[in-house]
């Protein structure tokens, strides 16, 4: 399967979502894949807000049958959530129960008057009533494989399949 | 024998004491504390994982600090808390331990935080629990309180990063002190090159030594270029017989007080697990003086028991 170049899938999703940002658009990435990529995000689009990282890890539905994810990180909403204009951050949109514990935990910080989504890749596979607004590169993996993102020591991103 | 405390996958499943624990999984604990830390400055301080889990406060000996820190670490993650101070209930009707124990579990408990003067029972109650219930031990007699002890760790983590480099002393009623012994377990375990203990020898238990510490009678000696200093509280209802001739000459001899402090390293921490004697132990000016880190103490106290509660309970 051709594993497509991130580099270029960002500046897609750049260009994607620079119509729809302002000044009152804050980012939020799931840590860790979409915390880099919001990172870049942020930075090209030259968003004002402070970028928010969260790691939706307390609030996963897998905690019963899997127990915690290993090593959770603390969450980071460094502005008001209530009333802003909010995009969430991930690197690939597979199940969308991620972004259900995300959306979960975003509201304990209050309520946003709108979230989006923004993606890397989505590889299909849903479980939930969930979809991006912003999405560079759709592609089916089949289950059991793992596609993510990683970062160089220079900053660079790539994606990369693992097969299960 | 395997430890009692892990599951077929060396995974935690009882927390009954610091001793013979990994250090990976004391690390574990106190890197899963930091964003439980994170929840509870948030406006919603609750986060959903252990929701429809019930926890019951067993608290056989009294409590304060201990039991109101597990009940709201508890309802941070969303679980059904009942507190039992048992010393004023069926026990004292003539209701045995385990008879407690299985009528709780009949309501279905999850997980039990057990306080109890006796050394041992909550590991007796561990043995006794079906396989889905988890037990925390919140201080049993003289042995184990292993939660003090590793948010005590993740006090000095947050103030000095690194346990590699430090030198750490233990000042005060050692014997008594089941504190003082998952403190130094603790410390030991991750890799503090120089533990010391400060007391006087009426309030060492034999052999402390074997616990891979440096002893020291004279406070003045034994403060000398530390980084960390842990007070403990003076336990006076556990004393029989003349220990000590009174609180004020321990005081004397053994308070913590700004000149004394001033052998410490400059940037010293000085903790104390509570309840405080003030001007037994530790002088207020100690207590009240910047070096001290004793109500952040309490806050990580939440964010640890926090952590543990999920490492349990999940999976």
């Amino acid at each position: 399967m051709q594993i497509p170049d991130a580099e270029q899938l960002l500046s897609t999703l750049v260009e994607q979502m620079r119509p729809h940002v302002d000044s009152e658009t804050a980012l939020v990435g799931i840590h860790t894949g979409g915390a880099w990529l919001a990172e870049r995000l942020h930075a090209e689009l030259g968003l004002t807000l402070p970028l928010g990282i969260i790691d939706p890890s307390f609030y996963r539905d897998d905690y019963a049958r899997r127990g915690l994810h290993a090593r959770p990180r603390p969450s980071n909403i460094p502005f008001e959530v209530k009333g802003c204009s909010i995009v969430i951050v991930d690197d690939v949109l597979y199940t969308g129960r991620t972004i259900r514990a995300a959306l979960n935990e975003l509201f304990d910080y209050g309520r946003p008057a709108r979230v989006d989504l923004a993606v890397l890749a989505d590889r299909g596979g849903r479980e939930l009533p969930i979809c991006a607004r912003y999405c560079a590169h759709t592609l089916m993996v089949e289950p059991g494989h793992n596609l993510q993102l990683e970062r160089e020591d220079d900053g660079r991103l790539s994606l990369r399949l693992i097969h299960g | 024998m395997a430890n009692p405390q892990l599951n077929g996958h060396g995974e935690l499943h009882h927390l009954l004491t610091i001793e013979g624990l990994p250090r990976e999984i004391l690390v574990k604990i106190l890197d899963t504390a930091a964003p439980f830390a994170e929840v509870s400055e948030r406006e919603v301080k609750k986060v959903p994982l252990l929701r429809g889990k019930s926890v019951f406060n067993l608290f056989f000996e009294p409590s304060t600090r201990t039991r109101t820190t597990f009940e709201i670490a508890a309802k941070r993650l969303s679980a059904d808390v009942l507190n039992l101070n048992i010393s004023t209930s069926s026990q004292t009707k003539g209701e045995s331990l385990l008879d407690t124990i299985d009528n709780l579990s009949a309501m279905h408990a999850d997980m039990f935080v057990v306080r109890h003067a006796s050394s041992g029972a909550a590991h007796f109650i561990a043995q006794h629990v079906a396989p889905h219930i988890h037990v925390i031990n919140a201080g049993d007699g003289r042995h184990a309180h292993p939660t003090q002890g590793l948010l005590d760790m993740y006090t000095i983590r947050h103030y000095k990063k690194d346990f590699t480099n430090l030198v750490v002393a233990v000042v005060g009623d050692i014997l008594h002190s089941r504190v003082a012994r998952s403190q130094l377990h603790a410390l030991t375990t991750l890799g503090v090159p120089e533990v010391r203990v400060i007391a006087p020898k009426t309030l060492l238990p034999a052999e402390v030594e074997r616990m891979g510490v440096r002893v020291f009678h004279d406070m003045r000696e034994g403060l000398k270029d530390v980084d960390v200093v842990m007070t403990l509280r003076l336990q006076n209802e556990r004393m029989q017989g003349a220990l000590l001739p009174s609180p004020q000459e321990f005081f004397k001899f053994y308070g913590l007080t700004p000149d004394k402090l001033a052998l410490a390293r400059p940037g010293a921490i000085v903790m104390h697990p509570g309840p405080m004697n003030r001007g037994v132990e530790i002088d207020s000016a100690v207590a009240d003086g910047p070096h001290a880190v004793i109500l952040p103490q309490v806050t990580f106290g939440i964010a640890v028991r926090m952590a543990v509660m999920s490492m349990l309970a999940g999976g």
